[in-house]
């Protein structure tokens, strides 16, 4: 086998395989940290024998066995953590159950998004952990210094143990809290690759929507029963499915209303589509993502821009509003009114929201505006928009729509 | 099997309230029943606070707390919990009785 195979082949088992390994070291170990170097050190042994040796028959087994043989061998290394040397089990070279091992990967999403964790230290947890990218990644997808990331890292393991956060998924009553904070960390990480992704910001960033999708592809496996894990999963496809749409060729965000429809990926919108429909059928009560996902499967199901089911759009944010009475939400739900009642009955809807510290708002306000004829208005708006902070694509175009207004 | 310190934080000199008391008398009742407790106890505010300093040659004495701040301790649980999810069901009742913020903390 060549080197480039066999690198081929680690890069693959990594994708395949990193979260099992750290998630069985983990509750075999009770430990993250001797879980996350273990495994590390594993898969450093993998690209120097696989090359010779050639890529084993059960990757996953293998790293298991040699991660285990890794954590012994630092345990005994370290006298004072000869404690947990002797609660270490022997290695076995037999793989392990699946259904054991799936649960471990469930237990380290949870532990990983433990409420008595930061935010932004969960979202690094997950990605280190579970994702299997490395701090120097995690840190410049973040735009932090590899430093001060790994310390973050560190701090969190520390925690972990020090405080006793448990290694398992929450019970009963527990539970959909807990699941919903591991959606807000999926989510977080979907948006951070998302809006971040464009020239000028490192490529990884823009690979944080696909390692979302991917996490939360192992949530739904691990959760099937769950409707706002299927319901992320659909919100995100669905949203990512429109990325190549969303910015042009000169670096500028492409409004929903111009973007190239044939440049969505069908295949992402037909795979959000089912899993609206799975939920749909479900006969239950949807939650907020499965909402936004049900409200992205309208405007991806029309062909044109003129096509698309307002009435609809508006119906799913009265819906929305119900569950979460936000500011935000209300501004949403007047954009989808402005197409079905005008611009008029919208810009009422807008009066008095507590939102202006906020873009977007400032951005449809303006727009509604330009629609009315009152530019004068429109381009304040316009330029309280551009002046609170944004990405650079979204900059562009509003700067290009002020710029296109009528008249002083 | 764990021990925590449940820390009360405030920013008030005032008492707890009789309502408060009855609460945490039964939260306390609670947890001696399901083999929680440790210990537990109510302190006097900062003001009361006296500050030794026995590193260098001579014990300095400072009146006050170590470090002013808006919010301070004024009393404490010491707990026994499975883990960091049983300590915060703790905390969280215990917030609730004494009406005030609760901080978790291990023992080492």
């Amino acid at each position: 086998m060549s080197a480039t195979e066999a690198a081929a082949a680690v890069a693959r088992v990594h994708r395949a395989e990193w979260a099992r390994v750290v998630a069985t070291l983990a509750r075999r170990f009770g430990d993250f940290d001797v879980a996350e170097e273990a495994a590390a050190e594993a898969f450093a042994t993998a690209v120097e024998r696989w090359p010779a040796d050639g890529v084993p028959p059960n990757p996953g087994a293998w790293l298991t066995t040699t991660a285990h043989r890794k954590a012994v061998d630092r345990l005994r290394r370290e006298a004072k953590r000869a404690e947990k040397q002797r609660e270490a089990l022997m290695p076995s070279d037999a793989p392990e159950p699946l259904g054991a091992v799936d649960d471990d990967r469930l237990r380290l999403i949870f532990t990983c998004c433990h409420p008595a964790l930061a935010m932004e230290t969960r979202v690094a947890l997950t990605l280190r952990m579970l994702g299997g990218l490395t701090v120097s990644e995690i840190a410049s997808a973040f735009l932090v210094q590899e430093a001060a990331m790994g310390r973050r890292i560190t701090r969190a393991k520390e925690k972990i143990r020090a405080a006793r956060i448990p290694y398992r998924v929450p019970a009963g009553e527990d539970l959909p809290d807990r699941v919903a904070g591991v959606l807000t960390v999926l989510y977080l990480i979907f948006n951070e690759g998302y809006l971040a992704s464009g020239p000028g910001t490192p490529p990884v960033r823009g690979e944080l929507t696909a390692e979302a999708i991917r996490l939360t592809r192992l949530v739904r496996a691990l959760m099937p029963a769950d409707g706002e894990v299927a319901g992320l999963l659909a919100l995100m496809l669905l949203t990512e499915a429109r990325r190549g749409a969303r910015v042009s060729a000169s670096g500028e965000l492409v409004a929903l209303d111009e973007q190239d429809r044939g440049a969505w990926n069908r295949e992402l919108i037909a795979e959000g589509h089912a899993l609206v429909r799975e939920r749909l059928a479900s006969g239950r009560p949807p939650g907020r993502y499965q909402i936004l996902a049900a409200i992205n499967a309208v405007h991806t199901d029309a062909r044109d821009i003129r096509d698309t089911d307002w009435s609809q759009v508006v119906a799913l944010y009265d819906q929305l509003a119900r569950l979460d009475p936000s500011p935000v939400v209300r501004l949403n739900r007047a954009v989808a009114v402005a197409e079905l009642d005008g611009p008029e009955v919208a810009l009422a809807q807008l009066d008095g929201l507590p939102l202006t510290g906020y873009r977007p708002f400032h951005a449809a306000r303006a727009e509604l505006l330009r629609r009315l004829g009152r530019s004068k208005e429109s381009r304040a708006a316009y330029g309280a928009a551009i002046a609170l902070a944004g990405n650079a694509e979204e900059t562009a175009y509003l700067v290009r729509r002020r710029d296109q207004l009528a008249g002083p | 099997m764990a021990q925590y310190l449940l820390s009360v934080i405030t920013d008030s000199l005032d008492l707890a309230t009789p309502e408060e008391t009855a609460a945490i008398d039964v939260f306390n009742d609670r947890m001696i029943a399901d083999g929680h407790w440790v210990f537990a106890g109510g302190l006097g505010g900062p003001d009361t606070a006296t500050v030794i300093d026995n590193r260098g040659e001579r014990a300095v004495v400072t009146d006050g707390p170590f470090v002013e701040t808006k919010e301070f301790l004024i009393g404490f649980w010491i707990v026994e919990a499975a883990d960091l999810d049983a300590a915060l069901r703790l905390a969280t009742d215990g917030s609730k009785a004494c009406n005030r913020k609760v901080e978790v903390r291990p023992f080492l």
